[in-house]
């Protein structure tokens, strides 16, 4: 066993609480794999209080050697033992100082699979608790700003707005159309095909101006500009906080409310409102389209139109985009400031923005249809 | 030089949610100063930073700038108190959307009721300050790591600070461009009198510019030396502070 590619080990220990571990040959990354477990095992289950390692037979020693030194070392400081490590061949003592651990950092206590579910629910709780109460007052601090804004309309940067405007509005309105004649295109389909059973096409358009009006409309406007610009505040608000420069705005005494999320804000609730109407618009004409190949007249369904949707329906709906719109943009520019550091944070807030804001958006319009039913509207 | 103190830290401690980075900071930096924050990375050196210029709340301690507290300033008072400091961040930040005069003129615009060609040409000043004059139209982006730099003190000096923050000004600069930004830094000192607080490595640095400093350490979790550099290098009991400076002596002296 005094082979010098191999490595060999002994263990003594005596009645005193000594022990004597004495290590022969080369500690590398081969020959260390083949006594890392007999020996750890051995000391876990010996713990000798006072532990010996006598290594002035060991002829060479690379950063495998060091970690089951270090190794060693951890086991007996578990159990409270001491350990002396000896004649270390030089080369050897340079690798423990570079690589050897004094201080130890253990992995946090892992909790046990019970309790750890039941902290689990109670943490995501709390945050979920908290992050509320986050947003809360993130929804007020903005609200407040924006009165006082927009009372004092010279301390808003309208310029930025107009470009943030221009990029939430007619930038979109090619996907908003289309998506809204497809739509309307498809709603129509669909239910034609079953009210032409009773020969009653010609009231499908009653049923898709009313759908399209009260809620398909500002929902498919909103979910979209979600996914279109709430991502990108997000991502744009992140990227400046990681690059400090959401600090630096701030310690220049600038307020990223007032100089990043108001323009924001406000360039949304002016346009969301236009696009809702010209996604409903080519909504329309979707269903147009297959009344039309239904052989109904354009006249007859225009009036049908004009008859089923009242005002109130088209107006009902365009009040609940700016809600959306507020909660869109709103949701954006706080998840790109509460962007943390590294490198997936920026693409966590994206996401973390689009998810929240089209969850936001469905709940908000669960409570209207609730008021408006109410309200009988 | 005066003596009396302009920025009093006094029983700070830091941290992050639930974990502590530095303990019981106690210092004053003295009105025209040039104040070194040394440490290795991670040790918690922007984190005093933050702290100093009201980006951090303290867990405990007070922090007072020009005898006002940053903890509790607010409204006017704050507004005040930021006038009086500029921060050059460790990248720069500025603001990536706008070119580099815009960055400058951004807050000239906010705080000042000047005319916009007033404006642009304080700004200009500024730039030709730290030797930037040509790049006033570049996007930051188009800007090399020193210009960046420089461009961030720049704008840092915008509204005449009394105090100036740079956190690693010269981190990854070549030498040159390094000692470049040093006798900047001296200049500003001597010439408008302004007071600097330095994060800092570089040792060339650290003896070219800096009149005092204090050293934090990772493990510790405290300031474990306050001193003038030459007095720590030559004098100082502390191993860890005797191999910072021995280690990079040893560098400088290398390259
Ligand atoms: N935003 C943060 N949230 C949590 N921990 C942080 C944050 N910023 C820094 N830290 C931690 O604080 C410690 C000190 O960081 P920092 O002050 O950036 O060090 P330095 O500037 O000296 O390199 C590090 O351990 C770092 O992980
Ligand atoms: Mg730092």
């Amino acid at each position: 066993m005094d082979d010098t590619d191999n490595i060999a080990f002994d263990f003594q220990p005596d009645q005193n609480g000594r022990g004597r571990l004495i290590l022969r040959g080369r500690l590398d990354r081969e020959t260390t794999a083949s006594i890392w477990r007999p020996t750890t095992h051995l000391l876990r289950h010996t713990r000798v209080p006072r532990l010996l390692v006598q290594a002035d037979q060991v002829v060479y020693c690379d950063g495998a050697g060091v970690a089951l030194l270090d190794e060693y070392r951890r086991i007996q400081k578990e159990h409270r033992g001491q350990i002396e490590i000896q004649g270390l061949p030089p080369q050897c003592r340079q690798l423990m100082a570079l690589f050897g651990t004094d201080q130890l950092v253990s992995p946090p206590p892992v909790p046990g699979p019970v309790t750890g579910f039941i902290r689990g629910i109670g943490e995501r709780a709390a945050g979920s608790v908290r992050e509320v109460v986050r947003e809360v007052s993130f929804t007020g601090e903005v609200f407040v700003k924006l009165v006082r804004a927009l009372a004092r309309p010279r301390t808003l940067r309208w310029r930025d707005t107009l470009v943030i405007a221009e990029k939430t509005g007619p930038n979109a309105l090619g996907i908003t159309g289309a998506l809204g004649f497809l739509i309307g295109l498809i709603l129509a389909f669909q239910s034609a095909a079953a009210m032409r059973q009773f020969g009653a096409e010609i009231f499908v358009a009653d049923l898709v101006v009313v759908v399209l009006f009260r809620e398909l409309g500002p929902l498919i406007t909103a979910v979209l500009l979600t996914s279109r610009s709430a991502s990108a505040f997000a991502a744009e608000l992140g990227t400046m906080k990681v690059n400090e420069e959401i600090d630096a705005l701030v310690t220049l005494g600038l307020d990223p409310v007032q100089f990043l999320v108001l323009p924001r804000i406000i360039a949304v609730l002016c346009v969301i409102p236009l696009l809702t109407v010209f996604n409903q618009l080519f909504g329309l004409i979707g269903c147009g389209l297959v009344m039309s190949l239904w052989n109904v007249p354009t006249e007859i369904y225009l009036d049908r139109i004009r008859y089923a949707a009242t005002l109130t329906d088209f107006f009902g709906g365009l009040v609940k985009t700016f809600f959306f719109g507020a909660l869109v943009a709103g949701i954006g520019c706080l998840r790109g400031l509460q962007t943390r550091t590294g490198p997936t944070a920026v693409g966590d807030a994206t996401t973390r923005a689009v998810v929240n804001g089209i969850v936001a958006i469905i709940a908000v319009d669960g409570v209207f249809a609730v008021v408006y039913y109410v309200l009988g509207i | 030089m005066a003596e009396e103190p302009i920025i009093e830290v006094k029983d700070v401690t830091l941290g992050y949610d639930d974990t502590v980075v530095l303990e019981d900071v106690s210092f004053e930096v003295r009105m025209g100063e040039i104040f070194g924050i040394l440490g290795g990375s991670g040790s918690g050196k922007s984190t005093l930073l933050k702290a100093m210029i009201g980006l951090l709340t303290p867990v405990r301690g007070t922090i007072r700038i020009d005898g006002i507290d940053m903890v509790t300033a607010a409204g006017a008072a704050r507004q005040a108190l930021l006038a009086k400091i500029g921060v050059a961040y460790q990248s720069g930040a500025l603001f990536g959307s706008m070119t580099v005069l815009s960055n400058i003129v951004l807050p000239l615009e906010e705080f000042t009721d000047l005319p916009a060609e007033a404006i642009e040409r304080i700004a200009q000043t500024k730039l030709k300050a730290v030797g930037l004059q040509a790049a006033a139209y570049k996007m930051p982006a188009e800007l090399s790591g020193g210009m960046r730099k420089r461009a961030a003190i720049a704008r840092a000096l915008a509204l005449d600070p009394k105090v100036l923050f740079l956190d690693e000004p010269s981190a990854g600069l070549d030498p040159v461009t390094s000692a470049q930004l040093d006798e900047l830094i001296l200049g500003l000192s001597q010439e408008l009198g302004i007071t600097f607080v330095i994060v800092t490595h570089e040792l060339p640095s650290i003896f070219a510019v800096t009149d005092r400093v204090l050293m934090v350490d990772k493990e510790a979790r405290r300031v474990i030396a306050e001193g003038q550099p030459q007095a720590l290098r030559d004098h100082s009991d502390n191993p860890v502070v005797r191999r910072f400076f021995r280690r990079e002596l040893a560098v400088a002296a290398s390259d």
